[in-house]
């Protein structure tokens, strides 16, 4: 009879493995790589690695200047996120709908092309000023020079990233816990301090980690607007070694990216802390709140809520394609002077362009189907397991994110640069290193939403498959994937949006025939090309925004919550 | 059909027990109510039995089969038992139907027979015509009743309630009872029902387990837990019973023995083999309490509450001799007596708690 107690647990055993599998391969391979690059550079012990940056006092000045920078993004962008939210979430606004699908597109903006966009507005060469005569004298400085100019960059990039967060959150908050505390008299605005802001505290404090995480590792926005002012963070502190120095500084420059990932971890050590002071579960599920009517502060809000979407995203992006419309430098634009030729020459008449918009779309879409894909059983277990190796695994999986994506890429160049050993596959200057890149890096981007939504989900549910004898998979197939798939597939969308345009990863790994879309802007950016960059960042913000107009179109097909930007 | 048998089961949370040593046995076919204050540790019990738990200690068997020892664990999915959850736990995702029809998906039913059964479950919990709406569409008691169809199309060998009833007001508490107690009826199945409720206890258990601090303190029949409680928690927690310090004079002697409470001499019901001793307790019921005319042997006391309850008023009475003691009784209309009023009660009978070794 004893036997019968020691029964092979086939199912819970194959999801352990695949999920330890897919960690080792994605994040501690790449991990231990680049750790080893520093430790032992050239396979002999030596700390000199170590010595050399920490000697150089350029590592301290662009250690301080990126928390400071990381800090004041992630202020901005939680403050201005948590906002919108709750304005989006708990009032009457009108048309919420196009609110949201406006305030979330920056963060499907790759970083480089909102530097690109908000330079374009302000600079003295700017087509806009110039339009309404308010141009600054040529010569003169660019304010966004500056780190003031980096922190609300970053702020505006991220806040939709906490926005959607919060939001989610707020979907989940059930009427009754809003409705009990105003039938104690609360009035609305200490229902929000003492009820609504508490429970939401683990959203906001996840959402201010990711902030503070993609902060503290952008390298697109201080690389636009800090290089020029001499302003640098670790991402571009390493870039410019790498450019300057080659594969000689790969050491010091594996060293300074590990400074980062220790910088990102105490942001994420001490999110895990602060969401175990207590217990945030909302155990009920029910409809959601009433919307708090605003009676006449509605009108001044909506205005107030538009003026923000025109400053942060349509007077940039109009800036951005004036540009794009643009003969040649120098050149004012007017309505007889303006063209598609460069629209027509990044689309049909540059190979590498167009090579470049067949890879991104299959990288991104590689990338966003695996993550979903992944998440899903590794965030059962992160969620729900009691294994006591799941909180170091997901440990393993922040840090590829964590760490900058340039830091990502040397650890893939080091790993692929000789073929895998025992296949002889060889993916290097293929576009699969990029791929292998975007999968380690982007798995956290859906792993995070689906971890909360398994924590919100009622584990009753899979308990009670359970009892009716349905088997791990068969519990996971109809019960808990279509339950978690909404946040899972929230995820998966946030790195399509980001995996499309995004340069940092590329820029070093990127080959003849493996061009990116964003590799291509950076070149053409690089070569004087500004009117080209413009026109390719046109089209991707165009397909982005189509792509998110026509999933809007199934919406009514999907479960409530998987398309961020509907409300 | 099993029964369920738990042979010294402990389950250790860090350094707190949330079950100790518990033994019981539940009879093929018997419906036994496990009943106690929140925190008593009898969740953890349904999550032992169920398998969601392993035991730190002891043995759980249902039927013949070992399921859980210190050494291993049946999963859930393997112990053919079914579950009522106290928020129903259905999936928001799946059609009634589909809800109720998940076990036989599972165990690959053949379609047709599948919706034969689905139809039959849904019918005898009276939601013909519901499958096709999404649970969030229901009330609450079509929700608990579409939870017990799920339960019955899988015909587990042993069904857990986990408080069903918590959620649902009184008048639905009233027919999902006697709806409880058809589908005990009509399927025979062994039930273990975990309750805080001794109502809901009372009218459903053919013998009631009562826990305290993760121990289990009395498991009897309702009647029996109700007249001879074995300990003085039991004796509390049962009805609201009135617990009070006694002398016992005399030895057993046909199942009764003399004691003194509160001054006076009474007799009351004891356990056979009782002995005089010191610092007893005895239990007396609110029918055990009478009034005494001026001039009878009786307790001088006050009246510190009178409440109506509708055709009869519940006193709460303060005896003279020690006011920290409160009695409570109730009086047919009229009652004569007002907060604060003198009177003189006797108690007429009561039972003597076993001391704690007898226990």
């Amino acid at each position: 009879m004893a036997q019968a107690l020691k029964e092979w647990r086939g199912q819970e055993m194959a999801l352990a493995v695949a999920v330890a599998a897919i960690i080792a391969v994605l994040s501690l391979l790449p991990m231990v790589r680049l750790v080893w690059e520093i430790v032992a550079p050239g396979g002999t012990f030596s700390l000199s690695a170590i010595n050399a940056g920490l000697a150089n006092p350029a590592t301290l000045t662009a250690t301080i200047n990126t928390l400071v920078v990381g800090i004041g993004g992630t202020v901005v962008a939680v403050v201005a996120g948590t906002v919108v939210a709750l304005v989006v979430a708990l009032t009457d606004m009108r048309g919420r709908n196009a609110f949201v699908l406006c305030f979330v597109m920056p963060l499907m903006i790759a970083p480089q092309v909102t530097a690109l966009a908000w330079l374009q507005l302000f600079g003295p060469a700017s087509p806009f000023l110039k339009l309404i005569g308010m141009a600054p004298p040529l010569g003169s400085r660019n304010p966004l020079y500056s780190p003031e100019g980096i922190i609300l960059l970053l702020g505006i990039q991220y806040a939709p990233l906490v926005f959607l967060l919060v939001r989610a959150g707020l979907r989940k908050l059930p009427r009754e816990l809003v409705e009990a505390a105003r039938a104690g008299g609360a009035g609305w605005f200490t229902v929000l301090r003492t009820v609504v802001l508490p429970l939401m505290t683990p959203s906001i404090v996840a959402a201010a980690a990711l902030a503070f995480v993609s902060s503290v590792g952008n390298f697109g926005i201080p690389a636009f607007l800090g290089i020029p002012a001499n302003y640098l963070v670790l991402p571009t502190l390493i870039y410019q070694r790498l450019a300057g120095g080659g594969p000689a500084v790969l050491g010091e420059v594996a060293f300074l990216s590990v400074l980062i990932g220790v910088i990102a971890m105490a942001g994420i050590l001490a999110q895990e802390a602060m969401s175990r002071r207590r217990d945030y579960r909302i155990s009920s599920t029910s409809l959601p709140a009433d919307p708090y009517p605003l009676g006449r502060f509605r009108l001044p809000l909506e205005i107030a809520m538009w003026v923000l979407i025109a400053g942060i995203l349509v007077l940039p992006l109009f800036g951005l394609m004036l540009t794009s419309l643009v003969p040649g430098h120098g050149i004012p634009l007017s309505s007889q002077t303006a063209t598609l030729a460069n629209y027509k020459f990044v689309l049909f008449e540059h190979a590498g362009s167009r090579r470049a918009f067949g890879n991104s779309m299959m990288l991104a879409l590689g990338a966003a189907i695996f993550a979903v894909l992944a998440a899903l059983p590794v965030a059962y277990l992160v969620a729900w397991g009691r294994q006591r190796w799941v909180r170091f695994a997901n440990l393993m999986i922040e840090l590829p994110y964590a760490l900058p994506g340039v830091v990502l890429a040397i650890a893939s160049l080091l790993l692929f640069l000789r073929p895998i050993p025992l296949t002889g596959i060889h993916i290097y200057n293929t576009v699969w290193i990029i791929l292998y890149a975007y999968l380690a890096r982007f798995l956290v981007l859906a792993l995070r939403p689906t971890v909360s939504g398994y924590h919100q989900v009622d584990r009753a549910l899979e308990e009670a498959a359970q009892v009716t004898g349905a088997g791990l998979f068969m519990r996971m197939r109809t019960v808990i994937f279509p339950l978690v798939a909404p946040a899972a597939m929230a995820g998966g969308l946030l790195i399509f949006m980001t995996a499309l345009s995004e340069l940092t990863v590329s820029a070093l790994l990127w080959s003849s025939g493996s061009e990116t879309i964003g590799v291509v802007m950076f070149s053409f950016e690089q070569g004087g090309d500004s009117k080209y960059a413009a026109a390719l960042s046109i089209i991707t913000v165009s397909i982005t925004f189509g792509l998110m107009l026509a999933t809007n179109m199934f919406a009514r097909h999907l479960p409530n919550g998987v398309l961020p930007w509907r409300d | 059909m099993a029964g369920l048998t738990m042979r010294g089961v402990t389950k250790t949370f860090g350094d707190f027990d949330a079950v100790k040593d518990v033994t019981l046995e539940v009879a093929d076919g018997e419906f036994l109510a496990v009943l106690g204050p929140s925190g008593c540790g009898k969740t953890t019990l349904l999550r032992l039995v169920a398998g969601f738990e392993g035991v730190t200690g002891g043995e759980i068997g249902i039927g013949e089969r070992v399921v859980s020892n210190a050494d291993g664990n049946v999963p859930p999915e393997k112990r053919r038992v079914g579950i009522v959850f106290q928020n129903y736990a259905l999936w928001p995702h799946m059609t009634v139907a589909e809800n109720v029809g998940y076990a036989l998906k599972v165990a690959k039913v053949e379609k047709t027979e599948a919706k034969r059964k689905v139809d039959e479950a849904l019918a005898l919990v009276n939601l013909q015509g519901f499958g096709d709406r999404y649970p969030a569409k229901l009330s609450g008691g079509q929700r608990q009743r579409v939870a017990l169809a799920r339960c019955l199309v899988a015909a587990p060998s042993l069904v857990l309630f986990d408080e069903p009833l918590a959620n649902l007001d009184v008048h639905l508490r009233a027919s999902m009872e006697d709806e409880f107690a058809a589908f005990h009826k009509r399927t025979g199945t062994t039930i273990v029902y975990i309750t805080h409720d001794q109502a809901e206890a009372m009218a459903l258990a053919d013998r009631i387990a009562v826990m305290d601090q993760g121990r289990l303190v009395q498991l009897d029949a309702p009647r029996k837990l109700y007249s001879e409680p074995a300990t003085e928690m039991v004796a509390s927690f049962i009805a609201q019973g009135i617990v009070l310090p006694a002398k016992v004079l005399s030895g057993e002697e046909g199942g009764h023995c003399r004691v003194s409470v509160l001054g006076q001499e009474a007799v009351v019901r004891c356990r056979p083999g009782e002995q005089p001793r010191e610092a007893a307790k005895i239990c007396c019921r609110a029918q055990d309490i009478e009034m005494a005319a001026a001039g009878e042997p009786g307790l001088d006391g006050t009246v510190i509450r009178a409440v109506y309850k509708g055709g009869s008023t519940r006193i709460e009475f303060a005896p003279a001799a020690d006011p920290t003691v409160h009695l409570h009784f109730e009086l047919p209309d009229p009652n004569p007596f007002q907060e604060g009023a003198q009177a003189r009660i006797r108690i007429r009978s009561g039972w003597l708690i076993p001391s704690g070794a007898a226990a």
